[in-house]
């Protein structure tokens, strides 16, 4: 039934998200074709400049190649984790809502406290516990101002922070598996393994391809640890595109190569959200 | 056979408990040594982060409560949370219902939008919107800056609202409507309450969202007066980051307040972490 009212409901919704994403989000289309400085009033077209000179940046590949090592990081480390605590959740019947709430302590907590715990409490050289080892015989190097270790150091706090969101939602899928394939499985003898491999896995695969592409997203995505931890330093070891469009538009009044970095990540966004969208579709979720 | 298996059972068993309490102990240690410290004096956190306290002082929490205008703060991450809040559940029922079933021409057109817009990187609309809300005089303070977050948070919110109208019979809106019912009537009386675990758990997981936010909130707040918690204990770093003490301290009044929530709240917030990427 269509009815006329329906298109008013939907209009508070498709207004907001117009005037906050869309309009803006063409606004930037056209911006990085400009030199606009965010508070002139006047604008020139410079056509391609923007990109040219950014592709001749090394802090643009520098970034670049610092997403894709986060991407594989977080492709890789947080998904294995996520994976093993789910299965072995998924058979400890006393005390598994307990751990799902432990594990989900560092996620809802937020990123500017994570980041200021880890900073102080463990990487700090005088106060942390990376400074206490020091001052009893280790010799750790100060991971967050070493630009050889700076980029792990905030993984690790950003995926102390993640994985376990991912436990949740693996867990979740993997006890939706159908009762009646384990059990057919088991029938015809399949060792643990096999009952995962041939039959869990199948089964949350659509849940598990949706949480690669959404990682896939953001860490092209990625801004509040490097932001908060080291903003994009030492020497831009951790420079991220997000970092180096955000020091554009607010440090350096370039408003137009901020415009042209941010629509190159949402390029990469938005690859891996048709992909997304394509699997959601698919599933009907 | 029977015994080795068993063995083998307890042996499995005994191993896996081990792997979880380690990642439990990973996920808990940094909160734990912000508990600890949070009661010691500088000296003694520099002595040894990972002694207990000798005493349980509450100097840092007084200092830091003091200092760090936490009270401001507090409000200011209500107002914020409150308003993203609303207006996520207002737009998103709204748009939740007419999405569901076939009640509007290019219904999936209008949800490819909401998808795409939901994964967009927010540098995409950030910058030309900072200007022309700074143009406008709407930079700073928190309520304009919620209808950005709500905006963000909008999609996520419409997808589950959506499966619940969905989930709703036809018929029920069909006797509805027999009796009389306009589309006010209908929704507000007869869909809504039905749809109210929904209703929690997008108020749930928008307040925990709203109330984290850094990227946008850093860039739209503006000056100590509007900062909310989290970005007051974000200023705190710079004045204090030699008192270490009482920055835990002030970690630990901003951890409190979302543990507890987080505790209260978590079967809403684990459906709403679930939903979207797990069917059924």
């Amino acid at each position: 039934m269509k009815r006329k009212i329906n298109y008013v409901l939907l209009a508070p919704a498709l207004l907001l998200s117009l005037c906050v994403v869309f309009i803006p989000g063409m606004l930037t289309f056209v911006t990085s074709f400009t030199n606009w400085t965010g508070v002139s009033m006047s604008m020139d077209f410079v056509g391609l400049r923007n990109f040219k000179e950014i592709s001749r940046d090394w802090i643009f590949w520098q970034s670049l190649s610092n997403n894709v090592s986060w991407m594989l990081m977080f492709l890789t480390i947080p998904v294995a984790i996520g994976m093993l605590t789910a299965i072995l959740l998924q058979h400890k019947k006393r005390g598994r809502s307990i751990f799902q709430l432990i594990f989900l302590v560092p996620y809802v907590l937020s990123a500017v406290v994570n980041a200021m715990v880890w900073q102080g409490i463990i990487y700090n050289p005088i106060f942390g516990l990376i400074g206490y080892l020091n001052r009893n015989g280790w010799q750790i190097p100060s991971l967050l101002s070493n630009s050889g270790t700076a980029l792990y150091a905030v993984a690790a706090t950003d995926i102390w922070h993640y994985w376990g969101f991912l436990t949740i939602v693996y867990l979740a899928a993997l006890r939706q598996t159908s009762m009646d394939q384990v059990e057919a499985a088991l029938i015809e003898g399949s060792n643990g393994w096999q009952l995962y491999r041939y039959v869990y896995f199948p089964s949350i695969l659509p849940t598990f391809k949706l949480m690669m592409v959404l990682a896939f997203i953001n860490s092209f995505l990625t801004f509040d640890y490097v932001q908060l931890m080291t903003w994009g330093g030492p020497a831009h070891a951790t420079e991220m595109l997000s970092t180096y469009a955000y020091s554009f538009a607010f440090s350096s009044m370039q408003v137009g190569k901020a415009a042209a970095v941010g629509l190159i990540m949402s390029l990469f966004g938005l690859i891996a959200s048709i992909v997304y969208t394509k699997i959601a579709i698919g599933e009907g979720v | 056979m029977a015994v080795s298996n068993k063995a083998t059972k307890i042996r499995n068993s005994v191993i896996s408990s081990i792997v979880l309490v380690f990642f439990a102990i990973t996920a808990l240690i940094p909160i734990f040594l912000v508990v600890i410290n949070s009661f010691k004096p500088k000296l003694d956190i520099m002595a040894n982060p990972l002694a207990f306290p000798k005493a349980i002082s509450l100097n840092n929490y007084v200092r830091c409560w003091e200092v760090a205008n936490f009270g401001s703060g507090f409000k200011n991450s209500i107002i914020l949370s409150g308003c993203t809040v609303v207006i996520v559940l207002f737009a998103a029922t709204l748009a939740g219902y007419a999405l569901a079933g076939n009640r509007v021409r290019g219904t999936k057109l209008f949800m490819g939008y909401f998808m795409v817009a939901m994964t967009v990187p927010i540098q995409l609309f950030l910058f030309p919107l900072y200007y022309a809300m700074s143009a406008l005089h709407l930079v700073g303070t928190a309520v304009p800056t919620s209808f950005i977050i709500a905006a963000r948070n909008l999609p996520f919110a419409i997808f589950l609202m959506r499966t619940f109208f969905v989930g709703i019979p036809k018929e029920l809106e069909e006797a509805a409507r027999i009796d009389g019912s306009n589309t006010r009537q209908l929704l507000w009386n007869v869909m809504v309450p039905m749809v109210s675990p929904g209703l929690i758990t997008v108020s749930v997981i928008v307040a925990l969202n709203s109330w984290n936010e850094y990227l946008i909130t850093t860039t739209f707040l503006q000056g100590m007066a509007n900062y909310t918690v989290t970005l007051l204990l974000r200023g705190m770093e710079s004045e204090f980051n030699s008192e270490m003490g009482l920055m835990m301290a002030g970690a630990m009044i901003v951890i409190l307040p979302i543990l507890l929530f987080f505790l209260l709240t978590q079967r809403y917030f684990i459906d709403g972490l679930v939903s979207g990427a797990v069917k059924g």
